[in-house]
Parts: C-alpha cells; structure tokens; sequence
C-alpha cells in the first residue's frame, strides 16, 4: 500500500518534471549558451566568450532601454500604490452601491493591455492635443508620445490605468483583515484621519503592500505590449523597455546572441531585485 | 449624534470623488464605442466631433472589420487555446501540486523539485523567447498546439504553489480513511482530493484565463510563421491594413474585448474572488 503511494507520486512527478525541464530549463540554459556566441539567429556562428557582455555594458541603447525601463517601473510603482490606496480607502468605506463600484474599478484589469494601448495611442495623439486646443493648453497641444522626453509619461498612464484596478482590490481584501474594534479603540486613543491611517490601519496591511510592490516592479520592468501599442521604443529611440528592445533586436535585428547577453543580465537584475523585495517585506512583516 | 452626521457627509464626499474617478474608466470606454460606429466624416476636430454620438448606429464598421481581421477564425484559436490552457492547467498544475505538496515536507526529493519549479517564476519570457522560438520550430510546435504546452509551462510555477498551499488545510485523515477502504493513491486523488480543491479549481481558472486570453507575446513569437491569429495578435497584424481608417480599427478593437467583457459581466464575482486569492495566497 505504502509503494502504490510511493509510486503513484513519481509518476506523477517525473514527467510534468520532464515537461517542465524541456520548455523551461533547456531554453533558458542555451539562452546562456547563445551569449557567448555571435550567433544572429540563422547559419553558423562562432564563441565569442565574454564579448557580448562586455560590449553590453558600453552600448548606449542598451543603457536607454534599462534607464526608462527602471524610471518607468519606479514611478509607476509609486503612482499605482498611492492612487490604489486611496481608492481602497474609499471603497472599503460605508458607501451605497459598493459592488457596483468595486466592480466597475477592476474593468480595466480584464481588457488586454495591447488593445488598451491602441486605444490610448489615439486619444493621446489626436483627442487630447485637439481637446487641449480648445481650452488652450499649449502644453498639451501636441501628441506626448511624439516628445522624446514626454513620452515615457504616456506609456506611464496606460500602464497605470490598468494596474490601479488590480492593486485596488489586493488593497481593499487587505483593509478587510482589519476588525473594527482595532479603528474604535484607536478612536479613544484620538487616532482619527491621517494618525489613524498612519499607525493603524497601514501597519496591518503592510504585507498586502508588499505583495503590490511586488507585483508592480516585477509587471512594469517586462513591459512590452504597451510598448508596441504607443510607441514601438520611439521617439528617439527613448522608450524602448528591455523586453521591447531583445524582442525587436534579437528577433528580427539579427544581434540573437548579442540580446540573449542582455537577457541573462535582465534576468539577472529581476532575480535580485524579487530577493531583495523579499528579503525586505519579509524583515518588516516580522517587526510587527 | 454629532458623530453620525458628519459620517453622513464624509460619506458623501467619497460619494462624489468615487463618481468623479470612475470618469477616467468610462470616457475611454464611451470613445471607444462612439469612434467604432462613427464614419470618417464624422470625425472633426471640434468638441461635438469628438464627443458627439454618431449619426446612425450603423454596423459596417463591425462587419468590415470583422473581414478584414478574420475575426471568427481568430476567436476560434483564442477560446481553442484558452479553454485548452485552463483545462489542462486545472489537471495537470493540480495533479503536481498535490505529489509536491504532499512529500515536500519530508522528501529531500521532492522539497528540491518543489523549489526548483517554483523559482521558475522569476525567468522573464525575454530570456526564453529567443531560445523557444528556435527550439518550437525544430519540434514542429510552431503552432496553437506549442502554445498551449508554453502556457501550461509557463504558469505552472504559480499554480502548483496555489495548488500545494492549498492542501495544507485539507486533512490526511481523508485520503487515509480511503486507503484503509482499498482505494488506490490515484482513484482517492481523483474521486476525494480534486473535487474538494474546487474552490482553488475557480481561483487558478481565472487567473489562468485572464492571463492567457490577453497574451501578445507567446503567440506573436511562436504562431508567427504559421498564418494563424488569435484575437490580440489579430489586431497587431492588421495595424497596417487600417491604414488611417481609424473608425475601423476602433470596430475591430471593441470586437476583440467584448468576449473577455461578457465573461467579466457574467462571472464577475468569480473573477474578482479569483484573483484576488491568486495575489494574496
């Protein structure tokens, strides 16, 4: 009886095992093969050692791309996590029509975020500078994701816009942990408002803050569909996110084994950042 | 009595500020379906040409974008692969959740491949994608079918932690008392385990279809080759064909969301419990 048990589990395990390593493992090891080698994609290619990683570390589109990559995730996370908690706090409070309200806050989750993008792509090229003539905002008058230096804030807002809704109701489970009698004892005590914010309700759901930064940084530095949706890396060259940039210059640029460098390195800048974030969640969490 | 009136008001006033918010989410939408029923005509640049409704509800745009973007053919694939993803998700994600979950956590074994699985979950797809491109077109799977093995690979890390978290509260007694009735290991998971692990069922169905139904780029870089569409490929693919005929792309592009908002309006609750379990567990 014991062995059928014994047994059952590894035939269980060793081919989905098997599954797992074939289409996850073998191709993120010969991405590490492929670069330290020339390889453009087709026809032969030659060990190049260590060159594509030190030619990665002077190339100044790669630089770009893993500066607004980085910008992007980091006021994008900031964005996000303020706009969702506040947007929490008002949900979860005594209001009518809640449900309808909490449902109508998450549609921006469920859509697709290329097609969002293609939508958001128009009003910030033709609805917004027509509107902002109108009212005569010069600012405004022409397309931001024409500007070179204003164009990562468009790519921002869309990818607010639908990460909000799923940060929101991450937030609003995590103020339904807290019991009442925690804000009513607090109110003897003159915790109202901001105070009452501040040293009760944000100490207990800081671990539903961190699952939301989590979430954000690790969503917003793969960025790429809203890349191709609003700018496809432009102008300039000044919005290219690093998944955008492997994809077109590995794909289709001929540099496979230049890129796959550049991967093994993105690979390696998420796998710190999700420990450290770990790391410090976990540190904090235990404080309390 | 003070203190409930001024409840009252503060009220009010998130009241009026949740309206006001809710504005950023239904004027993108209201554009997008006055854009997809106007006529280029109908398109200038003065406040009534932007906001106004359009002159007729007419369907062409619907119909034109619906030829021009193969529309059904598309649908097809996305609820083909969808549906085929959830489905073996569900059996197979579960299945390895439970060998996982129930040796882990005094089989060095298992304990490692648990690890190792899950620690899957921090490869970006950029570091795959190149390798995966080459690897599909050699095994002949540079179709929905590698697709769908890519997807089922892709979350299982995410699901078999869902899954073998999940077991911790469902008690061996169970399978035990079975066992002493002289079921096997394989008919006690199949007729005691997996219907009890329902609610997790729901949870990773959801976040598994949400996730798959909007995915751009395993299609775009697997199904490239093969002349085959699904839903938001479609729309990437047919960028060029629109040329400026926006009022048609509009079309095409409420097309390709009214599926996911139809599902989101009948099982919204399911969705909403569902991914929020997906997060927080």
């Amino acid at each position: 009886m014991k062995n059928d048990r014994q047994r059952t589990f590894m035939l269980i395990t060793i081919p989905i095992l098997a599954l797992f390593v074939c289409f996850n493992t073998i191709p993120l090891i010969r991405g590490v093969i492929y670069s330290f080698t020339n390889f453009r994609g087709f026809g032969k290619y030659d060990w190049v050692g260590l060159r594509n990683y030190i030619d990665l570390f002077t190339d100044a589109r790669v630089g770009k791309s893993y500066w607004f990559t980085i910008k992007l995730a980091l006021v994008t996370t900031v964005v996000v996590n303020v706009l969702s908690l506040l947007l929490a706090l008002g949900l979860n409070s005594k209001i009518r029509a809640k449900g309808f309200f909490r449902g109508a806050y998450f549609l921006p989750n469920i859509l697709g975020s290329l097609v969002v993008g293609y939508i958001f792509n128009y009003f910030f090229t033709y609805i917004i500078p027509a509107l902002a003539d109108m009212a005569g905002i010069k600012a405004l008058s022409s397309s931001i994701l024409s500007s070179p230096s204003k164009a990562w804030i468009g790519v921002m807002i869309v990818c607010a816009w639908q990460a909000i809704a799923m940060n929101t109701i991450i937030y609003i489970s995590g103020l339904q942990t807290v019991p009442e009698d925690v804000y009513e004892a607090g109110g003897l005590d003159g915790a109202t408002g901001w105070k009452q914010f501040r040293y009760l309700t944000f100490p207990l759901i800081i671990p539903f803050f961190s699952i939301n930064m989590v979430l954000c940084v690790k969503n917003f530095l793969m960025v790429f569909d809203q890349i191709v949706a609003l700018t496809k890396g432009g102008p300039a060259q000044s919005t290219e996110s690093i998944s955008y940039l492997i994809y077109n210059n590995g794909m289709a640029g001929g540099q496979f084994g230049f890129q796959s460098a550049n991967a093994v390195v993105f690979f390696i800048v998420i796998v710190i950042i999700s420990v450290a974030q770990m790391k410090f969640s976990s540190s904090k969490e235990e404080q309390l | 009595m003070k203190h409930t009136s001024s409840m009252g008001k503060s009220n009010k006033a998130v009241m009026i500020l949740l309206i006001l918010g809710l504005s950023t989410i239904v004027f993108p939408l209201y554009m997008t379906i006055v854009i997809a029923f106007k006529q280029p005509s109908e398109m200038t640049n003065s406040i009534s040409g932007i906001l106004s409704l359009p002159k007729t509800w007419s369907l062409d745009n619907f119909r034109e974008a619906m030829r021009v973007t193969d529309f059904w053919h598309s649908l097809q694939n996305s609820l083909l692969i969808s549906i085929s993803t959830i489905v073996l998700s569900v059996l197979v994600h579960s299945l390895m959740g439970y060998a996982l979950g129930r040796n882990k956590a005094h089989s060095k074994f298992y304990s490692f491949v648990y690890l190792f699985i899950v620690s899957g979950m921090f490869v970006p797809f950029a570091i795959l994608m190149m390798p995966l491109a080459k690897q599909t077109a050699e095994l002949h799977l540079a179709n929905w079918g590698g697709v769908i093995l890519l997807y089922v690979v892709f979350y299982m890390p995410m699901n078999i932690m869902l899954y073998s978290g999940y077991l911790v509260n469902i008690p061996m007694a169970l399978e035990e008392a079975a066992r002493v009735d002289g079921a096997s290991t394989w008919r006690t998971y199949w007729s005691i385990i997996f219907p009890i692990m329902g609610p997790m069922h729901a949870t990773v169905a959801v976040i598994t279809a949400l996730a798959v139904w909007n995915d751009v780029m395993t299609p775009l870089i697997i199904m490239a080759g093969s002349g085959e569409n699904t839903l938001p490929l479609a729309q990437l693919n047919f960028q060029s064909q629109f040329g400026t005929n926006y009022n048609l792309a509009f079309a095409s592009y409420l097309l390709s969301l009214i599926p996911i908002l139809i599902f989101y309006l009948v099982c919204q609750k399911q969705i909403l419990n569902g991914v929020t379990n997906g997060a927080v567990k």
